[in-house]
């Protein structure tokens, strides 16, 4: 949290990228979130992840809804274009933003009450839809802005910093996402960022809807012993079951991987993944078995994180929709106008 | 007005009684049409249940040699062909009037009127002997009363006959059929029945030029015409049908033949909350987008609608009203979304609202809401109700002006963008009240944050009062701009004493009641509200108008509460004439209103009549 503007000068010898932009022209505003917030942390990630694939700004929308992590939208890519809409309804206004120009990239940023609760119906449409968006919740098992009430995603026996016992059992958004048939579900820390950038930098070359849940402690209000959402508690429950590295279109990669435990995935555009096993019985690519581990996993308390499932090649959006290449936003009036002698056959029926 | 009147040629209402999901539809749609095409001019007004099988449904055609579009309030020809309602069916023809019904069954007990004439024709005796299968029986049972129709009010058959032969073009087994029917029911009736009765249709030429056409159809096709790529939608009777038009007239406009692309989409949302968050979304990214609704769909989309006024994101909605409180009566109409249109969403939260009246009015205000939300950049909300979406209705011919260009506001292009130090999303540059705007994907320098939250005119979030409410005091600005720019009333005025003011569909019942109140000796100035904000002429009209009457179809007279709140009329100025049973308004009950209150003078002026 600071009140002091970043100085807009920076450095000529900071790293470009392919546009010949620094990190630093990924930033946004400053944040205005407590010092030490896990979201804090994801912001970062997202500039890392942005700058190392050469997003362009323009390029980028960014949306979100109404909670701490809706704000974040703000504290980054500042040339990029942001609506922060109603409270759970970011889902919706990334459909239509979408419909309307199939060719940008959507990276909406949610959190647990704004997607588990009073946005969750939006939430599961936006799967169903196959929307190709990137879409992080910043996950802190509790509500934030209004002080401390726990959220649907908080853990059975997790306590309130009060001491209140929560006894309702949780929605897991990743688990939610498999059995909807999403086609990129993925889970991370905060605090783990060489996991974080290259999960958000393979979310943004998968055509379709890409979940990555973010464990993202909330220092304030959720980061007291006996909360199963604190700093401690989420290092000493996650575990890398696979680990992702990003490989853009163009770099060669045959030399930096052996064969065994690699599993290269290719993307639409000809970008690559490579899948790491950590957890040796992990299948991130058959949907049961990733649903059945995680399960299994969380059961003994432990959070599996990573990709935990992809599959390519499922139709997007656009495509169940048989739109053009062209967005529709700017295809011309004219091809759009079907003129008067149109409307004079159209109307034929009706004389 | 009685049966008995001397001339009724081209004259008189037929009511036609059947069950819903029984294909009564075509039958009616057949006979209405044959009417017009003999270049009389017609209205078809249909009144369905909620219910898709099984519940009683009446379609109501009026001949009208005068032209008038409402429906007349009385019934001369009453086909009652359900028993479920063969009692009030009776009850309702008029002194003279005829009423006919099936006579394959005796029903001597339940028709008790001596002043009417009583006619009976074996429809359900004729099909069964002529034609197979049950499905098939019960259809051609409503063609066979088109057919006694046809005998009865002397509809030329070789129209029929043409407009089944297009209908049935690529069956032509069908046109077989149906003719047999409607021939069953023709020679019953001139063989056994006193054919042609006085109430007949002599063919005019009043009806070229002429389509007959619903406002969903209209307004869905407008939507094309605009331009619009993308409508999200959640299913709600009335408004369902006009996003089936724009979905048929996109497939058959908007395809591109090289590639079987569409140029548009349609979405089904999961519910109106996401709807209107899809028409924002598109909308902001600078597609053209809209949705349509009926009252439930509006109460959802408050929330939604106070964010696109506050974010200045343009977005149109069509309101097809429908009888409310809550899910109310689906099928019926009524006016009784005005108010919660006008201010919806909380806050200083205010709408921009035009009011169609008729189909050709649904298709050009479609054209005319999307120009109006782009150059506004706010939502721009269309109230059709379900009289003027779902009914037929005879209108001029769309003509299509070859030189529109669609209005999209003030939008910046790159080079626009390029060319300036600094881009101030909410700044009022023009001081009309209407900022600049950009389209994500542009250019950086376009770039801003689009926020619910309380903001600055540079588009910078704000706590501060000052900041605030220079934003807020802008939107008020534009508010006053968009008084000049939306459709302004419809006025005709001879400088008498009395107006007369409606919105919407209360259009032709008040011109009819207008002409009939003249040969009474009431004379009254017109003026149809279209728009609001309301325009200067809007409270010109009243002032200059010691009494006016003010008739819409809600309970709570809810554009007279506008009309006292936004202008600076007297209250004592405005009296209502209120109906809002359901059915569409006649003209009957405007004259009656209005005769009660020019009879009974000494009432205070301010009391609701209520005949």
């Amino acid at each position: 949290m600071s009140f002091m503007s970043k100085p807009k000068v920076a450095h000529p010898d900071l790293p470009k990228n392919a546009l010949g932009l620094t990190r630093r022209n990924y930033e946004g505003a400053n944040s205005t979130l407590c010092a030490g917030c896990g979201h804090d942390s994801i912001t970062a990630a997202i500039i890392e992840a942005c700058w190392a694939n050469a997003v362009e700004p323009r390029n980028l929308v960014k949306l979100s809804g109404i909670g701490c992590s809706s704000k974040t939208t703000a504290y980054f890519v500042a040339g990029a274009h942001g609506f922060n809409s109603v409270h759970g309804r970011m889902p919706s206004v990334a459909t239509g933003a979408n419909a309307a120009n199939r060719q940008l990239l959507y990276l909406g940023v949610s959190g647990d009450g704004d997607t588990l609760s009073i946005g969750i119906g939006q939430f599961i449409h936006a799967i169903r839809r196959n929307l190709n968006m990137v879409y992080i919740i910043e996950n802190n098992g509790v509500y934030g802005l209004t002080k401390g009430q726990f959220s649907a995603s908080a853990d059975v026996g997790s306590t309130a910093k009060k001491g209140e016992v929560n006894n309702q059992a949780p929605i897991d958004p990743v688990q939610l996402a498999l059995t909807l048939g999403a086609s990129f579900v993925a889970r991370s820390f905060s605090g783990d960022k060489p996991q974080l950038v290259p999960l958000i930098q393979a979310a943004m070359h998968h055509k379709g809807f890409a979940l990555i849940d973010v464990l993202s402690p909330c220092v304030t209000f959720n980061d007291h012993e006996g909360s199963t959402r604190s700093y401690q508690y989420s290092r000493e429950h996650y575990d890398e079951a696979v680990h992702t590295d990003f490989v853009p279109p163009s770099a060669d990669i045959s030399v930096e991987y052996g064969p065994g435990e690699a599993l290269p995935v290719t993307m639409h555009d000809g970008s690559r993944i490579v899948l790491r096993k950590i957890d040796k019985d992990y299948d991130p690519i058959n949907r049961g078995n990733a649903l059945a581990r995680i399960r299994e996993r969380l059961r003994e308390n432990e959070y599996l994180t990573g990709l935990l499932h992809i599959s390519t090649g499922q139709p997007e959006f656009h495509e169940l929709n048989a739109t053009p290449d062209v967005p529709l936003n700017e295809l011309p009036y004219a091809v759009l106008n079907p003129g008067a002698a149109a409307l004079s056959k159209v109307l034929a029926r009706y004389r | 007005m009685s049966a008995a009147t001397p001339n009724r040629i081209n004259d008189f209402v037929i009511k036609i009684a059947t069950v819903n999901g029984t294909g009564s539809a075509s039958a009616n749609g057949l006979l209405m049409k044959a009417v017009f095409r003999s270049g009389v001019p017609v209205v078809g007004k249909n009144y369905f249940p909620s219910n898709i099988q099984g519940m009683p449904t009446w379609y109501e055609i009026r001949v009208t040699r005068d032209g008038y579009r409402a429906r007349s309030g009385t019934v001369d020809i009453m086909v009652a062909l359900n028993a479920e309602t063969y009692a009030r069916d009776l009850q309702e023809v008029v002194s003279g009037g005829y009423f006919l019904y099936d006579s394959t069954w005796p029903r001597a007990a339940l028709m008790k009127r001596d002043d009417i004439t009583v006619l009976g024709v074996p429809f359900a005796r004729l099909c069964n002997e002529n034609f197979q299968g049950v499905r098939t029986r019960i259809l051609m049972k409503n063609i066979c009363y088109a057919g006694a129709l046809a005998a009865l009010c002397d509809i030329d058959l070789d129209v029929i006959r043409a407009m089944l032969a297009e209908t049935y073009a690529k069956k032509p087994k069908l046109v077989d059929s149906n003719m047999l029917a409607i021939q069953l029911g023709y020679d019953y009736a001139r063989a056994n029945l006193p054919c042609p009765l006085p109430l007949r249709v002599e063919k005019m030429d009043a009806t070229r030029g002429q389509i007959i056409i619903d406002g969903n159809t209209a307004a869905g096709l407008g939507c094309i015409y605009a331009g619009a790529t993308v409508g999200a939608w959640y299913p709600i009777t009335p408004s369902t049908s006009l996003m089936d038009a724009f979905k048929m007239f996109g497939d058959r406009l908007r395809v591109d033949p090289a590639t079987g692309r569409k140029n548009y989409m349609m979405i089904q949302a999961e519910d109106e909350l996401a709807s209107i968050g899809m028409v924002i979304g598109a909308n902001w990214n600078g597609a053209r987008a809209f949705t349509a609704t009926s009252g439930p769909g509006l109460s959802l989309m408050q929330e939604f609608l106070g964010l696109a006024y506050y974010t200045e994101t343009p977005t149109v909605l069509f309101d097809v009203q429908r009888v409310g409180p809550s899910t109310g009566m689906p099928t019926r109409t009524q006016q009784a979304d005005i108010r919660a249109a006008a201010y919806a969403s909380h806050g200083d939260t205010r709408q921009v609202c035009i009011y169609p009246a008729n189909p050709e009015e649904c298709f050009q205000f479609a054209l005319q809401a999307f120009d109006l939300a782009e150059r506004l950049q706010t939502p721009v909300l269309v109230l059709s109700d379900i009289d003027i979406g779902m009914n037929d209705w005879m209108c001029p011919e769309f003509k299509w002006d070859e030189n529109y260009v669609p209005d999209r506001g003030k939008v910046l292009d790159a080079e626009q963008l390029a060319g300036m130090e600094k881009f101030w999303r909410y700044y009022d540059h023009d001081n009309d009240g209407i900022p600049q705007r950009t389209i994500p994907g542009v250019s950086s320098r376009g770039a801003y944050f689009a926020r619910g939250s309380g903001h600055n005119q540079y588009g910078g979030y704000t706590e501060d009062s000052r900041d605030y409410q220079l934003v807020l005091d802008r939107l008020r600005k534009k508010w006053l701009t968009a008084a000049r720019l939306v459709p302004a009333a419809v006025i005709e005025s001879a400088g008498q004493e009395l107006g007369i003011v409606t919105v919407g569909s209360g259009d032709a019942p008040v011109r009819e009641a207008i002409a009939r109140l003249r040969s009474q000796g009431v004379h009254l100035d017109f003026m149809r509200v279209r728009g609001f904000p309301f325009g200067e002429e809007v409270e010109r009209f009243l002032n200059e108008h010691k009494q006016n009457f003010i008739v819409e179809q809600n309970r709570d007279a809810q554009l007279r509460g506008l009309l006292t709140l936004e202008t600076g009329v007297e209250k004592s100025r405005l009296r209502s004439i209120l109906h809002y049973n359901g059915m569409p308004l006649a003209a009957g009950y405007v004259v009656a209103g209005v005769m009660s209150a020019v009879q009974d003078q000494a009432r205070p002026a301010a009391q609701l009549v209520r005949p």
